[in-house]
């Protein structure tokens, strides 16, 4: 304990020098604003900001590319609510209840409690990291394949609880998710497949892509055909901050999905993604009138918001305690401290204690930053929403396609993005939500990969998914789900077609 | 409408756009992502040529399909000097063999430029894997073909490639783990669900020092001063196991020599920068001598590398299989 708070104060002393500050505050703004942003990610702006970042110091700079990362998870949840456009697969569970919320003039109390719970959230991670990095890097540790498979597994049947109306139509979108992520270079022989030729196939489908352009374009024109659901937004802004109350009644979710989003994300190969799914599909289950859900449940935006957030915290632990990134950008800030000359391992804790505890110390000054950021610019932000439709869809369209280039520099991709615009208008006029199928899409690469390795190592035997402890208590958990989910929504499908 | 481009771009560049190139910002493509052993090493002797050149050298990572989307767009930039591309050992050597549809050709459609820096290969196991040295290890691995797992990061990647030497020097098919990139290739390793990898070694170093993966040999004729107790492959008993996973500059073919002379000249004098020196040093890089550092020199060497690296995946059936 008194070394934690050696530690700590360690950290503090450094992460709160003048210049440390400066560019956790720069860091967080910028974060903010890429966030915002729709289809500009961390990623894209972590690498173009890498070379600005030379002639600080390491700790400095990481400090601040850290606070772009999460600087990022906060202002993604603000295009998320407000316009419904989702620019990470972390915020397509905010779109949900967040963007009903902000349609029926709450979009304030919804931006508010986005930031609050996620403040709490980084704040608990934070704490998390500094007393229990190493011990919980064991737990990334214990995930093999077969884990992990059995892992997607659980996630894909949360798409089922996700889901507002009919299951199966959920089941089929997940189902065309898992299909298009197999998309792409076969991992294992360096073959294509369904690529048709495509070398801009080759690699996949972007999951920027696939968002923006079922989500963004999608809502766009949604709109454009019934001008009248604009009204709604502009008629009552309302508070423009939760009350005590808004904020007593949600304090639990936000908890939980703390809990939750905290744990997934230290595993490898991104876990955090899971994160908001399993908090949203908790809050779901547990809540006394579930039917709210997906028409503006402040549980349903609080919780999973917290969760995405606990998660991109943590996800911290695997990289600095084992020098491993658990996603891609990880891997960026592991080429962040490699081109400082510091080459992430196990012994950066010991090695460089300034850069270790400095970091976890500027996670929470830049959580606390990110709320003072924040809270002031919920006003403005909902103002943004009384802009007119004539000067409003051509700059998000135009954002969008700025934002999907600077993911792989590729015009194709602006182009794919349009054609899954079309598509998510589709979806939405014959009634599928779009929310299960990009689960399954971020999952099922992840699916496939891990099920392949399981079996590659287990000599072909599917024995092994359940004969490894924690793999089949998750299938377990995964069928109790998958049971209390769709039992409810076959009955009363069958008392409907008897009613008929 | 391409070749009409690159007419206009040869009539342009003339002797006198040579004396005074460049005049704008050059593009270095990284055809893999930020942050990567490649982009490392581009960004620390990128930033030093800019100094040299007096123009802002902008790195573009341009990703995809094992680095050969950016190779290609690369190879059909317009020869003036203002789109160098950093090519490597897949890129540049085993592309060839990996992607039959390939758009170029590393030996004609560049102009060499030079070797900027590689980093070794290392063959790694897992800590409790039985065997203590590289000679125990090709013991058990001959012994025990069916039941070791290799791990690699992915068909096509530097850590495949090398694996598949190794094991068709050994005579051995492996089961092969596929995973996507080191990071969760190492991941596994580290927790023990796989035996063994080859890989870069500045993927490894920190993870070998700490002990929480053993390595057997590095595959260079000398030791690195990153993991000075690591024996070469030569002393452990492999001589013939050489592998180093290099990156060198290139631009289209038909830019004028006295371009590539003045690039190539900048990038010289990077590689003799002590700043730069340490910054890879300290990645375990190994630095090209002076003499390695010529435009011949690496035409020379890539045209060796193809040759050398496409009988052996063929062989392995990377492809199709």
């Amino acid at each position: 304990m008194d070394t934690l708070l050696a530690n700590l104060t360690l950290g503090f002393s450094t992460a709160l020098s003048f210049q440390n500050l400066g560019l956790c505050f720069v860091g967080c703004l910028v974060g903010t604003l890429v966030g915002v942003l729709p289809g500009v990610g961390p990623i894209a702006t972590i690498a173009m900001l890498l070379p600005l970042t030379f002639n600080i110091d390491p700790t400095g700079a990481l400090i601040m590319l850290a606070g772009i990362y999460y600087g990022a998870q906060y202002g993604g949840s603000t295009t998320a609510i407000l316009l419904n456009v989702p620019g990470e697969a972390t915020s397509v569970v905010s779109t949900i209840d967040g963007h009903q919320m902000a349609r029926q003039g709450r979009a304030g109390i919804a931006l508010g409690l986005a930031a609050i719970g996620s403040f709490i959230a980084g704040s608990i991670a934070t704490l998390l990291i500094a007393a229990l990095a190493s011990p919980l890097t064991k737990l990334a540790l214990l995930f093999g394949p077969a884990e992990y498979f059995s892992l997607m597994v659980l996630g894909l049947t949360f798409a089922m609880v996700l889901a507002r109306g009919s299951v199966l139509k959920a089941a089929s979108m997940i189902i065309v998710g898992v299909l298009l992520s197999t998309i792409g270079t076969d991992l294992e022989t360096g073959e294509d497949r369904l690529t048709f030729g495509i070398s801009a196939l080759s690699d996949g489908i972007d999951f920027t892509v696939l968002a923006m352009g079922l989500f963004g374009f999608a809502e766009i024109l949604r709109n454009l055909e019934n001008p009248e659901a604009r009204a709604i937004l502009t008629t009552a802004i309302g508070r423009l901050l939760p009350s005590s109350e808004d904020m007593r009644k949600a304090l639990p979710s936000i908890l939980r999905g703390t809990g939750l989003g905290a744990l997934l994300g230290i595993l490898p190969g991104n876990g955090a993604v899971l994160g908001p799914f399993a908090s949203y599909s908790l809050e779901k289950k547990i809540a006394k009138d579930p039917s709210r859900f997906g028409k503006g449940a402040p549980e349903g935006l609080a919780g999973p918001e917290s969760a995405n957030n606990a998660g991109a915290q943590t996800a911290f632990i695997p990289l600095l305690t084992l020098g491993i990134p658990p996603n891609a950008v990880m891997a960026l800030m592991v080429g962040a401290m490699t081109i400082h000359g510091i080459i992430p391992g196990p012994q950066v804790m010991t090695r460089n204690p300034e850069l270790f505890w400095g970091m976890i110390a500027s996670m929470w000054i830049g959580n606390l930053m990110l709320l003072i950021i924040n809270l002031p610019l919920v006003g403005m932000w909902v103002r943004l929403l009384q802009v007119p439709y004539r000067l409003m869809f051509p700059a998000i369209l135009l954002f969008c396609c700025i934002g999907i280039y600077s993911v792989n520099n590729s015009p194709f991709d602006v182009v794919l993005t349009a054609l899954f615009g079309l598509v998510g208008y589709a979806l939405h006029k014959f009634g599928y939500e779009p929310a299960p199928l990009l689960l399954g899409f971020v999952l099922g690469r992840l699916l496939e990969e891990k099920m392949r390795q399981a079996l590659v190592i287990s000599r072909g035997s599917f024995a092994t998914f359940v004969e490894r402890p924690v793999s089949a208590g998750l299938l377990v958990v995964a069928a109790v789900v998958l049971v209390v989910a769709v039992l409810p929504a076959i009955r009363k499908g069958r008392e409907k077609a008897f009613q008929e | 409408m391409r070749s009409l481009f690159v007419v206009a771009a040869l009539l342009g560049v003339g002797t006198a756009t040579a004396q005074t190139y460049p005049t704008r910002p050059i593009t270095m493509i990284v055809p893999f992502t930020a942050g990567g052993p490649t982009d490392v090493i581009a960004r620390i002797v990128g930033e030093h040529m800019s100094k040299t050149l007096g123009q802002q050298i902008i790195i573009e990572n341009v990703i995809g399909a094992g680095g050969t989307v950016g190779s290609t767009r690369g190879a059909q930039a317009a020869p003036d000097g203002y789109v160098l591309t950093m090519g490597q050992m897949g890129t540049h050597g085993a592309a060839p063999a990996m992607y039959p549809k390939l758009k170029y050709d590393p030996t004609t459609d560049f102009a060499p430029v030079g070797m900027a820096a590689g980093t070794p290969i290392l063959i790694v196991a897992r800590k409790q894997f039985p065997p203590a040295t590289l000679k125990d290890f090709i013991a058990f691995v001959k012994a025990n073909t069916a039941k070791v797992n290799e791990a690699h990061a992915g068909a096509g990647s530097v850590s495949f490639t090398s694996c598949t030497l190794l094991n068709s020097q050994l005579g051995l098919k492996f089961t092969q783990v596929a995973y996507r990139g080191t990071g969760p290739a190492l991941n596994d390793l580290v927790a023990g669900h796989v035996d063994f990898m080859c890989d870069q070694i500045v993927n490894l170093v920190e993870q070998v020092k700490s002990g929480n993966i053993k390595a057997y040999a590095i595959a260079t004729p000398e030791r690195s001063p990153a993991l000075p107790n690591v024996p070469t492959t030569k002393e452990a008993g492999l001589p013939e196991y050489q592998v180093t996973a290099w990156n060198a500059l290139f631009a289209p073919k038909g830019t004028p020599p006295a371009i590539v002379g003045k690039v190539n000249a900048a990038l010289d004098k990077a590689l003799d920068d002590a700043n730069v020196r340490k910054r890879l040093l300290d990645l375990g890089a190994v630095i090209p001598a002076k003499n390695e550092r010529t435009p011949a020199w690496l035409g020379t060497f890539v045209k060796a590398e193809v040759a050398r690296w496409t009988p052996i995946l063929k062989a392995a059936g990377a492809k199709g299989e």
